[in-house]
């Protein structure tokens, strides 16, 4: 069982009539030499440190110590909570809320699971709990859900990449939301191409996202991509549920995302020297926090 | 194929705020630590690229000197990892390079104390994955393909076949194999890249092995 692009994924899945989950699953105990307990239990205790992380943001108040990020979850709460008017709907504004919950218990040093790194640790939790609520899905479809997003995160991940530094935050937050996309079409009931096609709609709109964290740390703009993120990863989802394809298929996306960042100055790849970092009041941040002087 | 495990890319479980800069350094760091075999009483950290940038925003500096002391990526107690270095008497200098690295984050590591000293070069290759790429001026070739076995020992006799053997008795096969030495009968290095997941119980094993003297996992 191996699979090393998104192509090939889909293809052995519905060729063997299986989900894309169980053909991740299947493909970790065969090159790991684990048995499927070692593997689906391991899984599971990534999902309870997810939940608790969502817990955590959503009812604690929390801060980072720059003061950059928190407490910005515990408010989306609230608002769909008391609100009469909810512009872009509940189930959005809970993935909204849960993806920025995470991602706020990161920026204050909290713990977290890498999804696929931590700069972008929001997207998926914040998808699959959100869905999971929807769908009523029990523990072990959520649990599938991660397996499905850790199969496209590995075909991104070795044909493209997934850090900032690397590849700017097309790369992190824009790998995680096609890969939460993937995932909850699975949990939807979708097919492994429709879950092909949410990779490539929601990644296709992640596209040239750069990494410009001000004074280099993972809080601002990060907490709220990671966030949009979550949103744009249900929305794709929707659409391929609905039968939308996407022109350009996802390994291809993979690919321009790939030549994209490249193609990317240094300066937007995670070295807070551009971008949204090198903006006035992203340098008084910086200058706030370190007392640095302005870099060039 | 860089990414092997469905878990480097649903994990690892870490704490924040960052997997290349907090959780990669801190592995670099406890690896660093792991080579050298026991606490240093100097480090030299010299950070490169994206490390030299924004290491104190992302918290590179806490989570390399959690790693020196020892520290998993997902332990609590790196957030005072600095404090904690110093109260044990670990002096760490921190220098920021211009230079600029083939790898964006990169860090080299000089651990020193009164019995020697020993210097590592890693880079942090995103998710929380690194890479060793030179340790003690010793290129490595860590293509990152393969689980590695990064085993010091004291250069004997016999002390290859003993690892050898532990990993046979495992069905754990060799795909690849460096060893090398500083001079005859010093401190000597292996580099074994296997096809299988080594599992603790193993890594324990040769742990305990006559003239084996630090074994990591990679």
């Amino acid at each position: 069982m191996n699979f090393t692009s998104v192509s090939e994924l889909v293809e052995l899945a519905e060729s063997k009539g299986l989900p894309i989950s169980e053909v991740m699953i299947q493909k970790e105990m065969e090159w790991m030499d684990r048995t499927r307990d070692e593997v689906f239990g391991q899984m599971e205790e990534n999902l309870a440190i997810m939940e608790k992380a969502v817990q955590k943001g959503l009812h604690e108040e929390i801060h980072s110590s720059s003061g950059l990020s928190g407490g910005d979850a515990q408010k989306i709460r609230r608002y769909i909570q008391e609100s009469s008017v909810l512009l872009s709907g509940a189930d959005v504004l809970d993935t909204v809320s849960r993806s920025m919950s995470v991602s706020e218990v990161n920026a204050s040093m909290g713990t977290i699971v890498a999804t696929p790194t931590a700069g972008a640790c929001g997207v998926l939790p914040g998808c699959v709990f959100t869905a999971a609520n929807r769908l009523r899905a029990d523990r072990e479809a959520m649990v599938r859900a991660l397996f499905v997003s850790g199969a496209i995160g590995y075909c991104i991940a070795n044909n493209s990449f997934i850090s900032g530094a690397a590849g700017g935050c097309q790369a992190e937050v824009g790998s995680a939301t096609a890969m939460s996309a993937a995932a909850v079409v699975e949990m939807a009931g979708g097919s492994p191409s429709q879950s092909a096609e949410a990779v490539a709609i929601a990644l296709k709109n992640m596209l040239g996202l750069v990494c410009d964290p001000v004074a280099g740390l993972v809080e601002a703009p990060c907490v709220k991509r990671n966030a949009m993120g979550g949103a744009i990863a249900m929305v794709a989802a929707d659409l391929a549920m609905a039968g939308v394809t996407s022109v350009i298929p996802a390994d291809e996306v993979i690919g321009a995302m790939y030549r994209i960042g490249r193609d990317m100055p240094t300066s937007l790849k995670e070295t807070a020297l551009g971008g949204l970092a090198a903006t006035q009041t992203g340098r008084e941040w910086e200058r706030r926090i370190f007392g640095k002087p302005e870099k060039e | 194929m860089k990414y092997r495990s469905v878990f480097d890319i649903i994990g690892p479980v870490m704490i924040g705020p960052s997997s290349s800069h907090t959780a990669g350094a801190a592995r670099i760091g406890q690896v660093a630590r792991t080579l050298f075999g026991r606490k240093p009483r100097q480090v030299t950290v010299t950070l490169y690229g994206s490390f030299a940038k924004t290491h104190q925003g992302h918290g590179t500096d806490i989570a390399i000197a959690g790693g020196l002391l020892n520290y998993d990526t997902h332990d609590e107690r790196i957030v005072h990892a600095l404090e904690t270095a110093r109260e044990q008497g670990m002096e760490i200098t921190w220098i920021e390079s211009e230079e600029v690295p083939e790898h964006p984050n990169t860090a080299r590591l000089r651990l020193e104390d009164e019995q020697g000293e020993m210097e590592v070069v890693g880079i942090s290759v995103g998710g929380g994955k690194i890479e060793i790429v030179e340790l003690n001026g010793f290129e490595l070739k860590l293509s990152g393909s393969a689980p590695a076995l990064l085993v010091t020992h004291h250069d004997r006799y016999g002390a290859v076949a003993k690892v050898a053997t532990v990993l046979a008795d495992q069905r754990i096969n060799i795909g690849y194999m460096q060893v090398s030495r500083k001079q005859k009968g010093s401190e000597a290095l292996m580099i074994i890249e296997t096809d299988q997941h080594v599992p603790i119980a193993v890594q324990e094993q040769l742990s305990a092995l006559p003239e084996i003297t630090g074994v990591t996992v990679l």
